[in-house]
């Protein structure tokens, strides 16, 4: 395989989770779906306060062209639909609030589907219908990624098990546990994009999954593909590279270089969306961090608040410090453990202890620059930003910064490197500079 | 969902940081020279002990005294200043007077270091420029101040070679004897002789282990190499620097026009004699007066490596790796501004 240049080696702290069972939590009395949980157009709300509603019942429709329906993840009453701080931006997201009656009635809509043949129209028209986003995080609307504009033929897809955070384990163990559905979903998603060539692209951290797939992808054709661990070898752009060499252009996407890629969650997600028309009103979940007293690998309803999760795992484990959406490169530190889980959740990670040493002045070290994978030299762009120099940080290219946290993670002088990023990003947007 | 927990830390990712700190860096730096230190004391005795931690205490007190004066958090312990003392101090002919590492240690941290914003921010190496600095107003005593060294004696000459050419003794270094050669030797003698002894096989092997005169902490290229080594097994420095460094000395020993006495033996004596392997390892390489980028690195090592081996042979001085890092450091904004980092899907110049 190939080597993508930079990255770290961070402890993984896997061993909480990694042999544990996808468990199914219990279901919330009252969940909170946002309209926008994806990249793209949110969407807009089909139902009222009063409301009855099935589990997989539609409760928002596309609000765009880049945008996707959202479900309900429990069958009840709609209790209401106010605006609420989106748990990641902080803006003002409308969210449906359900008040659950337990018995969880599935929609009607949702029962295997007996297609003999099935068009990629139709899979791509499934999957937008099931509401589906990448489920690794960025929670882009996988439909629009499967229909690449004819100029930009692709040949290669990647499914991407590689899970390169550290403490999450919620591929690893649906890997382990579903991989039949993985392939199934995986085959839709190649015939989508009429590609012969496909890779599913795991670190060699995980053996056993490595194994499974291999077993379940037998006679597909389907390569899998042993990578080094190293993080981030799950970025879309390192992926590629890792997989085929290419690299993606400068503020281009895979497609043009030829390649998809999607999330073994995700390819899970299209084979219940292709087989049995089942939106995606859940996921997989790692609960997981010092901060928690029993770590677990969850089944989670979309809009469960983060404390049920906690509650259901054991409680905190002394007080926490810090409760971060994701993993611990990239993940999202929340003000509060009453938000809900969204489709791009993939770990839930609690902090019982923060040591953050102050700021001091860059010792020219250089180490950013040798960890940072998309070859920017981040120590550079860190003095542009702080001399509010807009055009020349664009100049040293700001904007091909994927906030992957190398740089910041190696900093001797911890430096808020990817703090200073986003809202140099953030500004260059705002002035459109 | 409205309520947010005020005790809860709301920061921007990543989450988790990498154990290495600033100051670790530094000490590292320090411990690794601790071989050669001892090898130093082991040499030139109690003199070397003392000037050399007459030269730490007034970094630190200095390094503070200027921190204080423009009004920054006094870090004296983060192992920056004590780096530049100790750096300070092998760069000092053992015999110098008490007040030589004092005034030079003040030079280094106050004008060299806080003058421009202290740690991160200097332009030059501080411990050479504090060098420089004292090699510009004291030539004298910054010349002559040898002492024999344990196991040796000034020049580091074998005892045939001093019956060859009487005048040898007081000329101290081995590199002194080379730049001044013909000027030493009485006039019926030859002067070939001369460098043939210079570059036997025992003056290697005692520049190699140590017993040879010089400032006090370049005398064993051994025990340097080996906290060098252990630096660069360690990631602490970039073997790039070092290494470009070497080879360049290497490569233009081989290939300019020198008193040489055989191939080998001389290329070894120019790596092995001086202050390459103290300046290489531990100065050329510090952070702040470097280039960032591998390439940037490599060109710095080269430059290094060029103009030390011009003014060794064509120079006023004998020596000439402090004023190469210094010319070098001065030329790594350059150099940083011509090789930035090769960005990811930068299309290929067809």
């Amino acid at each position: 395989m190939f080597k993508f240049h930079g990255g770290i080696h961070p402890r993984e702290d896997k061993e909480p989770t990694r042999l544990k069972p996808i468990e199914v939590a219990p279901l919330p009395q009252r969940v909170y779906i946002l309209l926008s949980q994806h990249t793209g157009a949110p969407s807009k709300p089909v139902v009222k306060k009063g409301d009855q509603v099935r589990t997989g019942t539609v409760i928002g429709e596309p609000g765009g062209t880049i945008s996707v329906p959202t479900h309900s993840s429990i069958s009840g009453v709609v209790a209401d639909c106010v605006e609420l701080p989106h748990p990641l931006t902080g803006r003002p997201t409308l969210t449906v609030l359900i008040d659950g009656d337990g018995n969880d009635t599935l929609d009607d809509t949702i029962k295997e589907q007996n297609h003999s043949q099935i068009t990629p129209q139709e899979i791509i028209a499934a999957v937008r219908q099931a509401g589906i986003v990448g489920l690794g995080g960025a929670a882009f609307p996988t439909f629009f990624k499967l229909s690449p504009p004819r100029e930009k033929p692709v040949d290669t897809l990647i499914i991407n098990g590689c899970e390169c955070e550290p403490f999450l384990t919620a591929d690893h163990r649906l890997m382990l546990e579903k991989p039949g559905e993985i392939i199934a979903g995986t085959k839709f998603i190649a015939q989508a994009l009429g590609v012969e060539r496909v890779y599913i692209a795991i670190e060699d951290n995980k053996p056993d999954a490595i194994q499974a797939l291999r077993e379940a992808a037998e006679g597909t054709g389907f390569r899998i593909v042993q990578l080094k661990t190293r993080y981030p070898q799950g970025a879309e752009k390192q992926l590629i590279k890792a997989c085929l060499n290419r690299e993606v252009p400068s503020g281009g996407l895979p497609a043009d270089v030829g390649c998809i890629v999607q999330n073994v969650g995700t390819a899970f997600a299209v084979r219940n969306a292709v087989s049995f028309h089942r939106p995606l009103y859940e996921r997989v979940v790692t609960v997981t961090g010092p901060g928690v007293r029993e770590p677990k690998n969850l089944w989670v309803r979309i809009g469960t608040p983060v404390k049920n999760l906690i509650e259901f795992c054991g409680g905190y484990q002394g007080e926490p410090k810090k409760i971060i959406m994701g993993g611990p490169m990239m993940g999202i530190a929340l003000g509060s453990d009453t938000v809900p889980v969204l489709k791009g959740t993939s770990g839930i990670l609690v902090l019982n202890e923060v040591q953050e040493l102050p700021e001091q002045d860059c010792i020219r070290c250089g180490r950013c620059i040798e960890a940072c994978p998309m070859g920017l030299a981040p120590t550079r762009l860190n003095y542009s930003i702080r001399a509010k120099r807009w055009q020349q940080a664009k100049a040293e290219h700001l904007l091909d910064c994927i906030e992957c946290g190398c740089c910041a993670y190696v900093c001797p002088a911890k430096i808020r490197l990817v703090h200073s990023f986003k809202f140099g990003k953030a500004e260059i947007a705002r002035l459109k500079v | 969902m409205n309520e947010t927990n005020p005790t809860l830390l709301v920061t921007s990712s990543p989450h988790i940081t990498s154990p290495i700190t600033v100051s670790k860096l530094m000490w590292a730096v320090v411990i690794a020279l601790l071989p050669a230190f001892a090898g130093s004391i082991y040499f030139y005795g109690v003199k070397a002990l003392f000037i050399t931690a007459l030269s730490i205490a007034s970094a630190l007190l200095f390094d503070a005294l200027g921190q204080r004066l423009f009004g920054r958090k006094i870090t004296i312990f983060d192992g920056s200043a004590t780096l530049t003392g100790l750096l300070l101090g092998f760069n000092l002919p053992p015999n110098v007077p008490w007040w030589l590492p004092v005034v030079g240690s003040a030079f280094a941290t106050i004008v060299a270091k806080q003058f421009f914003g202290g740690l991160g921010h200097n332009f030059i190496n501080p411990a050479l420029a504090g060098r420089a600095f004292l090699v510009a107003s004291w030539p004298t005593q910054m010349t002559t101040s040898w002492l024999a060294p344990r196991g040796g004696i000034i020049p580091a000459l074998p005892s045939s070679a001093l019956k060859i050419c009487t005048d040898a003794v007081t000329t101290a270094t081995p590199l002194n004897v080379l730049k001044q050669g013909s000027k030493l030797v009485l006039p019926d003698c030859n002067p070939q002789l001369l460098y043939e002894q210079l570059q036997s096989w025992p003056v290697l092997k005692n520049l190699f282990f140590g017993s040879t005169g010089g400032c006090i902490g370049e005398t064993s290229a051994l025990l340097l190499l080996i906290g060098g080594g252990l630096l660069i097994a360690t990631k602490v420095i970039d073997w790039r620097i070092p290494l470009s460094y070497l080879l360049t000395v290497a490569a233009l020993a081989l290939v300019l026009p020198g008193h040489k006495a055989g191939l080998l033996n001389y290329t070894l004596f120019q790596l092995l004699s001086g202050g390459l392997m103290l300046g290489a390892f531990y100065m050329a390489t510090d952070y702040v007066t470097s280039p960032l980028t591998h390439r940037g690195r490599v060109i710095f090592g080269i430059g290094c490596g060029v103009l030390t081996m011009l003014i060794r042979l064509w120079g006023g001085y004998p020596e000439g790796v402090c004023y190469s890092i210094l010319l070098m450091n001065v030329a790594t904004p350059l150099i940083d501004r011509l090789t930035p980092p090769r960005l990811f899907g930068q299309r290929k110049a067809k």
